[in-house]
């Protein structure tokens, strides 16, 4: 099991001894030109969890290639970059011009930004033919079938899956009006782990791919339920802006929650909660 | 990032006007440089809230909280023997380096001042204002120099010019400081879910351009800014 930030809720770069503490940085999404985001305010606070609408800012492929990713090198952290984009070539042109990293992340679900026109399966298909990287498509719970979106993307030639994006929804002040400039934004936070342990069982239960599970891990118990469910490595996100410390506080947790649930290590606890059926039917 | 995150035990709190003096103990926390901050665990909520040092005497450290959301009103009902999160010291604080300190502060905005008055040194000149009679019983944790003015006499009207101005307030004062003293150093506050430059919530326009504030500042050169939010009341509201 590998330790990761979901995308957009670390900066390595003002935060190198976090990242330190991850398997991988995941970085924010990069477009193919430079985003200076949405109009604040960009978060608000909700009962179980936050909304945010930053809007994927970014300073561009270009200044990213050039800048950034050499920097982030420098960590001697594994990378994996974050793509967006608003059609397929625009996914595939930054696919392209990425070598030596560790994986690409295609958000395919970000809800802060009007959506690409193309399918998620389309997108895969046009980075598969851009690079021998592997390749992890983010996936949105929002998606009424998320498992033939997995098993679509699967076949498209995504190596791995993401799973979950935060989810669309809408925060209002105290005058009745939206918290968010935006108006409405991405759902994250405690609430979402039941919704994203779903998405994980239904996708390890539809395809054989490598799954990255995250969507409200605050503690080890969390991750080893995403264990359970079929992921084989885990993402911390909001988690990190109330905790810095917590890769380091949830791998701790975590061994002690596998000694609790009598399961020998981490990567012994995956698909444990898979129905035995559908485990047989993804093998044959 | 040299800061940490403790546990750290209240040891007290106290009103003060109408805000709350909560103090904890340092726990080997540093106090770092006035006008820097730190992000306090909101007992039941999900994210922290940032809130400037106000005094750092020695083996703890002071905040002054102004209960005006469910977070804020849960650090503002802590007790003595509570425990806490408090992560900092974080952002870039005050430059020192100042020849004719004037110290200005709004409301809430005074919460800077008495650690920075006690690091400048030498008695700086110091001006308070306040909306009301009761908040301006605050100004009791201010040095006695300090000059007090109450709704509708405004800090503007104390004649700030040819001082070196160190001001934190409500965003109007800060802009009508900007407006009289061009070189005055501003704390400004936004919501802010991290504080330490990960969540990219806390954005204004800082030369030209959507910037952490929590990275970039809070405290600014005035030139540099200018509102990026009409409604930062409300968007307080959300987060606070």
């Amino acid at each position: 099991m590998r330790l990761l930030n979901a995308s957009g809720c670390l900066d390595a770069l003002t935060a190198p001894e976090v990242a330190h503490a991850l398997d991988g940085f995941v970085t924010k999404t990069v477009t193919p030109l430079p985003r200076e985001g949405n109009a604040p305010p960009r978060i608000a606070e909700t009962a179980h969890g936050m909304l945010n609408a930053i809007g994927l800012a970014n300073p561009g492929r270009e200044r990213f290639l050039a800048d950034n990713l050499p920097r982030l090198r420098e960590l001697g952290v594994p990378i994996w970059v974050s793509v967006g984009g608003f059609c397929a070539d625009d996914y595939a042109e930054t696919c392209a011009q990425l070598g030596d990293v560790e994986a690409i992340e295609l958000n395919l679900s970000c809800p802060n930004v009007d959506e690409a026109a193309d399918s998620a399966a389309e997108i895969v298909a046009a980075c598969r033919a851009a690079t021998g990287l592997p390749l992890n498509a983010k996936l949105s719970a929002a998606h009424p079938d998320i498992a033939g979106v997995a098993c679509a993307v699967a076949a498209a030639g995504a190596t791995g899956l993401s799973l979950i994006n935060t989810l669309r929804a809408v925060a209002l002040d105290r005058n009745l009006r939206p918290a968010l400039a935006r108006g409405s934004g991405g759902y994250s936070g405690p609430a979402l782990k039941p919704v994203a342990l779903h998405a994980v069982r239904a996708c390890a239960e539809a395809v054989a791919l490598p799954i990255v599970g995250m969507g409200g891990i605050a503690t080890g118990r969390d991750a080893l339920e995403f264990l359970a469910c079929g992921a084989s490595d885990i993402a911390l996100g909001t988690v990190l802006f109330s905790d810095p410390d917590a890769p380091a506080r949830v791998r701790a947790e975590l061994a002690a929650a596998c000694a609790e649930a009598g399961v020998a290590s981490p990567d012994d606890a995956v698909g444990l909660a898979k129905s035995p059926e559908t485990e047989a039917k993804v093998n044959a | 990032m040299n800061a940490a995150r403790r546990k750290c035990r209240v040891t007290g709190a106290e009103r003060v006007g109408l805000y709350t003096l909560v103090r904890v103990a340092r726990n080997g926390l540093e106090p770092g440089v006035p006008g820097q901050f730190f992000m306090l665990e909101a007992p039941g909520r999900l994210l922290p809230r940032p809130f400037s040092v106000c005094l750092a005497p020695p083996g703890e450290l002071a905040f002054l909280v102004d209960a005006i959301g469910p977070g804020t009103a849960a650090i503002a009902a802590l007790e003595a023997g509570d425990e806490l999160h408090v992560f900092g010291p974080l952002g870039n604080g005050y430059r020192l380096d100042v020849d004719r300190p004037l110290l200005v502060g709004g409301g809430i905005g005074i919460a800077p001042l008495p650690y920075l008055a006690e690091q400048l040194g030498g008695e700086p000149r110091i001006v308070a204002g306040f909306r009301s009679v009761a908040h301006a019983e605050a100004a009791s944790i201010l040095p006695p120099q300090t000059e007090v003015v109450i709704d509708p006499t405004l800090v503007t009207s104390c004649h700030l010019e040819g001082w070196d101005v160190l001001a934190c307030g409500p965003e109007p004062m800060l802009h009508a400081v900007a407006a009289l003293c061009p070189t005055a150093q501003l704390a400004w506050e936004a919501p802010m879910a991290c504080g330490y430059g990960a969540c990219y919530g806390c954005v204004v326009t800082i030369d030209g351009a959507l910037r952490r504030l929590c990275v970039d500042g809070p405290v600014l050169d005035a030139a540099r800014t200018r509102p990026a939010c009409d409604n930062l009341s409300q968007a307080m509201g959300a987060t606070a």
